[in-house]
């Protein structure tokens, strides 16, 4: 997968020194530092991924290896006309939108708390930031067990407590992952990933020219006007980039569907599925043509995701 | 009268901060509040918050009572974290430079092929790195690892190294070619106090996503070199009365991320928006 031509070198920032025309000789010495990184990248993702396309087109189990063949786009009717992998393509949809969305919002909300002075600002900053640096998988153990579980997770304890505060002894109870596995998946990515649009959000913020909110205040702007017409438009290419990069990190998401559900209860996404097809099924065609089916979605999003990352970057070089 | 206004208006603002930062941090001082409780504490239900504390949570986690020590897979992730980082630096730093200091032709077009392999999904090339490790004897090994830890982070770290190397004034690396500075002199001397934070961020970022990752850890490592993400996937099942062993469990393996990350929160941003965010 290459990168789609969106940048136009923006302007030459740096220009090497003064007039001379590159020669031959010298542009290799230029190029000589790049190379190990462009090899190594070359070699280890866009190889594989080549490996994957071809074996899409392959009929191979592992199970079954003598029956090894070309099988043109069998693996990509069987994989569409599956109806697991249909469910898991909208699982994917529902829940990569669903925890991005939620979170970019409850993220706004928190960095215009943090964006003011208060007694104690460095310590909520560093309270909010804590769930974004648990370990995934220690995360979503602790949704699974501690927090969820029915009968001694903290969710249940807290109603039962609050229950008997008012002197009822029959507070709900509910088993919170089989009632509603998919949001139970999708709060506990919430939790993680509000932090991280949190500091995009915040940083954002506070890159905002203060002189010109100052300006507008004096003007006599209210504090909504200002909200909408100074910190909001500034605020938008940040909005997009945090919702863009979360978005590919958690339509990649693995760990938190493994952990909490084992992609049981329509919670499969299409990473848990491709490894599923692979891991438990051995049906190593299919699970490439999952996988090439996973690319092309994302790619969809990456576009987006390169071109407002190439637009903040060409701001950045002006 | 205004002034009074401001005060009240600040406290509230300041009560309401205090109050969402406190709902967030709920769940994860839950997890090390229930991690000090001994197992019989931490399983009821109303939750005993006031229990008296103990570390039988962690001293299980560490092997009293069943003999599985988590040493080897937290060494493990030691390794192949801080191995790829190292890595990821020797391979990014000179890389940045000629996207930045020295910028190659059609600079932008190459700094965005670094970029749209890290949106190639991990799972589009889990297959036939398997099969390449199964047939090269590899499985199980966590150099293999190392490897695909470093083409993970290397994009993210091109992206950032050059962001940082781009604030490297011109015209004193000019000057002080001028001057017939050698280039080591001029890498040392300018270009390293310059790049040296930014060095760290990156470090930092490489270091956390290295630690984290789970799904190729858990296709291509068995006994020998599974990691500690690995590790915890062994709680993934209920096992009776442990959770305070699970939640310990959870503490320790956060705990290098935790530190790093609180260390330096600036860079984190940096880092997560590579580089985009300054």
């Amino acid at each position: 997968m290459t990168a789609p031509p969106l940048a136009r070198p923006a302007r030459r920032v740096r220009l090497p020194a003064l007039g001379t025309a590159p020669r031959p000789r010298g542009s290799w010495a230029r190029r000589a530092p790049l190379l190990p990184a462009l090899v190594f990248l070359v070699v280890v993702t866009q190889l594989p991924f080549l490996g994957t396309l071809v074996i899409s087109f392959m009929r191979w189990n592992a199970l079954e290896p003598d029956r090894r063949a070309f099988g043109g786009l069998d693996n990509y009717k069987a994989a569409f006309t599956d109806p697991d992998l249909r469910s898991s393509i909208v699982t994917t949809v529902v829940l990569t939108a669903a925890v991005v969305l939620v979170s970019l919002f409850l993220g706004l909300g928190l960095a215009l708390l943090l964006d003011r002075k208060f007694l104690g600002r460095g310590i909520v900053r560093t309270m909010l930031i804590a769930p974004f640096l648990v370990v995934p998988v220690a995360s979503a153990l602790l949704w699974k067990h501690a927090l969820y579980n029915a009968s001694y997770g903290f969710l249940n304890g807290s109603l039962n407590w609050l229950w008997q505060l008012f002197g009822s002894d029959s507070a709900p109870q509910p088993d919170w992952m089989t009632s509603n596995p998919l949001i139970a998946v999708e709060v506990s990515l919430i939790w993680q990933w509000t932090p991280f649009m949190m500091l995009i959000l915040l940083a954002g913020l506070q890159s905002r020219p203060p002189d010109i909110v100052e300006a507008a205040r004096v003007d006599g702007a209210s504090r909504g006007q200002i909200f909408r017409h100074l910190t909001f438009p500034h605020l938008r290419r940040y909005l997009e980039l945090a919702a863009l990069l979360g978005s590919i990190y958690v339509v990649q998401n693995f760990d938190a569907v493994f952990t909490l559900t084992s992609g049981g209860l329509g919670t499969a996404n299409l990473p848990y599925t491709v490894y599923a097809t692979f891991f438990q099924a051995h049906d190593y065609g299919q699970a490439s043509a999952e996988g090439v089916i996973v690319v092309a979605c994302t790619m969809v999003v990456a576009t987006f995701a390169l071109r407002t990352v190439s637009s903040l970057f060409r701001e950045e070089t002006r | 009268m205004t002034s009074i206004r401001g005060t009240v208006r600040r406290g509230a603002w300041g009560i309401a901060a205090w109050a969402c930062g406190l709902f967030f941090f709920l769940p994860f001082g839950w997890m090390v509040l229930t991690s000090l409780h001994s197992e019989p504490d931490a399983a009821t239900n109303p939750p005993s918050v006031g229990a008296p504390l103990t570390l039988q949570g962690y001293r299980e986690f560490f092997g009293a009572g069943t003999g599985t020590s988590p040493w080897p897979p937290l060494v493990n992730s030691l390794t192949a974290s801080l191995v790829s980082t190292a890595l990821v630096l020797a391979l990014a730093i000179p890389a940045a430079y000629a996207l930045s200091i020295k910028p190659v032709r059609k600079w932008t077009d190459v700094l965005f092929f670094f970029l749209s392999t890290k949106m190639l999904p991990a799972v589009a090339g889990l297959l036939p790195v398997y099969l390449i490790a199964k047939n090269a004897g590899l499985l199980d090994n966590i150099w293999l690892l190392v490897v695909l830890y470093t083409s993970m982070n290397l994009p993210i770290a091109v992206w950032m190294m050059r962001s940082f190397l781009a604030e490297v004034p011109v015209e004193i690396l000019e000057a002080a070619s001028i001057d017939g500075a050698g280039l080591p002199t001029v890498l040392i001397r300018i270009v390293g106090p310059v790049a040296a934070p930014g060095i760290a961020a990156t470090a930092l970022i490489s270091f956390i996503f290295s630690w984290n990752e789970l799904l190729f850890a858990r296709v291509l490592t068995g006994v020998v070199a599974g990691t500690a993400p690995v590790f915890l996937t062994g709680f993934v099942t209920s096992q009776g009365l442990f959770l305070a062993k699970v939640c310990a469990a959870a503490v320790c393996v956060s705990l290098p991320v935790l530190v790093a990350g609180f260390a330096a929160q600036d860079k984190l941003v940096q880092g997560l928006s590579l580089g985009a965010v300054k």
